[in-house]
């Protein structure tokens, strides 16, 4: 009964192998991303992801947080100081200038200053911010809940997402920043049109003057620096056709975890 | 080698080799399936840690203090150094974690090195895509064996701690650390210690993993209000999370050191073709013999 018994050749060729067999396994798998048909195999799990969140979450809240948590810094990510002509030229006015259009599949196409966003029934919530990165930080947000504006601008049959256009040119390439949600998260009561933070004017690092809080997903699906909200029956026509900047990088677009 | 017969001694004790069906089937297909997925998922998982290569306890980062990190920093005369801090403590960790060399021999920044991540080089986008695809499979292939282990009564007759387990746990300790390996049944069955470790993978680190998994989701979160009470927050979530990725790979080191200590190739035979060989002192094997004869696959496992 030898095969209980490992020998010292045995013992270095098994070595051999099982270090050949990382190495293959690791090499395999890059071969693998770099296979379309493959990338596309891995990611068809996300209507399953999508789906099943919906599922077992509902309408629900997500978590909000006593004044005490918010965090000292609120970490900026991505843009933090827009260089773009249209941004520097309402940044240098102090944003008094800046306009939120609201268009596409609607009845009636709207425009509002920050004064008028002030002045219309606001939501304030202390939630936390998850980055896809990994970290999180707590912060305070008071807007407009965008439920609010849908219902002024009443939306048309047929409209089935929500394209936020944002100043901000992440990639430097002369494209902006876009990003797109379904009506199920623009009804949803914690979606608003954010225009202060920690009780004080959105900073530049954090999107001023107005941004995106859905509170549910992740940060590169709330965007920054929005000055338009445009109805859409579908997001293939706009930047990379994949619903979003970073989805156009190759990442999801529900972005719920 | 000596041809001259010793009759004043005893004949050495006669042992007689059974070959037995020691693993079915299902179970050796889904053990395999699992490999696989925990393999792709704790390289993509690193890849994903690697985006922001530091743990934090409670509900948000405290970035200035982290429970534990790998990082870069720049030295004194220009070169990359790997720092890797557990609470207040720094250890440098040059070419493994914080800095490691890419696949053109650069050092560059990468909290784990890239030979461990899936993909090899930074791609958070992709990371998850491996990580949430092979999440499903894994969650399922162990449905499916939770679901078989209780029909087939893998769970109650080969893995539940019963009391005579109990009584054996020093005696199975002290014949670990002599190295005795059992013979006859008690080769064929789990000791209490493997036992307690399957139990303990399957019934406490699988579900941490997957409530720790689920509740770094905002999304869920709006529904995990009670496990992240318990936790503390969705960066405990996250540290729990990798801190039970770790207890994985140490189960699995230990796992494919304890094969080696009880026979390789035996062992492994036994989990691709099922066969198993236990030596049964041959005085007792009549009558001890509990094991079918392989084809018989109606009990044993």
């Amino acid at each position: 009964m030898t095969d209980d018994v490992i020998r010292p050749s045995r013992r270095r060729l098994l070595r051999g192998a099982i270090a050949a067999a990382g190495g293959g396994l690791l090499a395999g798998c890059d071969a693998l991303t770099r296979n379309e048909g493959f990338v596309d195999l891995l990611g068809s799990v996300e209507p399953l992801n999508q789906r099943v969140q919906r599922f077992l979450t509902g309408d629900r809240l997500a978590q909000e947080f006593p004044a005490s948590m918010i965090s000292p810094v609120f970490r900026p990510n991505g843009s933090i100081d827009p260089q773009t002509p249209e941004y520097l030229a309402l940044k240098r006015a102090g944003f008094a200038d800046y306009r939120l259009r609201i268009r596409g599949l609607v009845e009636k196409p709207l425009e509002f200053q920050l004064e008028a966003l002030r002045a219309m029934p606001a939501r304030s919530q202390i939630t936390r911010h998850d980055c896809v990165e990994g970290w999180s930080v707590i912060g305070g947000w008071t807007g407009v809940p965008l439920a609010a504006l849908l219902d002024l601008a009443r939306v048309r049959p047929g409209a089935r997402y929500v394209v936020f256009h944002c100043f901000d040119d992440l990639s430097n390439d002369g494209s902006r920043y876009y990003e797109s949600i379904d009506l199920i998260d623009a009804y949803h009561p914690q979606t608003i049109v954010a225009y202060a933070m920690n009780g004080a004017a959105i900073p530049v690092a954090n999107g001023a003057p107005v941004r995106m809080r859905i509170e549910r997903k992740l940060g590169y699906k709330q965007p920054k620096y929005v000055h338009t909200i445009e109805l859409a029956d579908a997001y293939a026509r706009f930047g990379g056709g994949k619903g979003g900047f970073w989805e156009d990088q190759g990442y999801d677009w529900y972005g719920g975890i | 080698m000596s041809a001259m017969p010793l009759p004043e001694r005893p004949a050495p004790a006669l042992h007689e080799w059974r070959t037995i069906l020691r693993h079915r089937w299902p179970l050796r297909w889904m053990h395999w399936i699992n490999l696989l997925c925990m393999l792709a998922l704790v390289g993509s998982g690193l890849q994903i840690y690697n985006a922001h290569a530091a743990l934090y306890w409670g509900e948000a980062s405290h970035f200035a203090t982290p429970l534990f990190a790998t990082q870069a920093v720049q030295g004194k005369d220009g070169r990359l150094r790997g720092i890797t801090r557990i609470g207040d403590a720094r250890f440098d960790t040059t070419g493994v974690l914080g800095v490691s060399d890419n696949k053109l021999g650069e050092p560059v920044r990468s909290g784990f090195p890239g030979w461990s991540t899936i993909p090899g080089s930074k791609n958070l986008a992709m990371g998850r895509r491996w990580h949430f695809f092979f999440a499903w499979a894994w969650v399922l292939n162990g449905v499916a064996y939770l679901v078989w282990s209780l029909a087939s009564r893998h769970l109650d007759r080969d893995l539940a701690l019963r009391r005579r387990d109990w009584r054996e746990i020093p005696r199975s300790i002290a014949d670990h650390l002599r190295l005795r390996h059992p013979v006859g049944d008690e080769a064929a069955r789990y000791n209490p210690l493997q036992k307690l470790a399957y139990l303990g993978v399957v019934f406490v680190l699988a579900p941490l993993a997957v409530l720790t998994g689920l509740s770094m989701s905002p999304q869920m979160d709006s529904v995990m209000g009670w496990w992240m009470d318990l936790v503390g927050g969705r960066q405990s979530s996250r540290t729990l999370h990798f801190i039970a990725m770790t207890l994985f790979v140490l189960f699995t080191l230990v796992h494919v050191v304890m094969v080696f200590y009880a026979g390789a190739i035996n062992e492994l035979r036994s989990m691709i073709t099922g066969r198993f060989k236990v030596r049964y002192p041959v005085a007792a094997a009549p009558a001890t013999l509990s094991q079918p004869p392989v084809g018989e696959e109606k009990d044993h496992d």
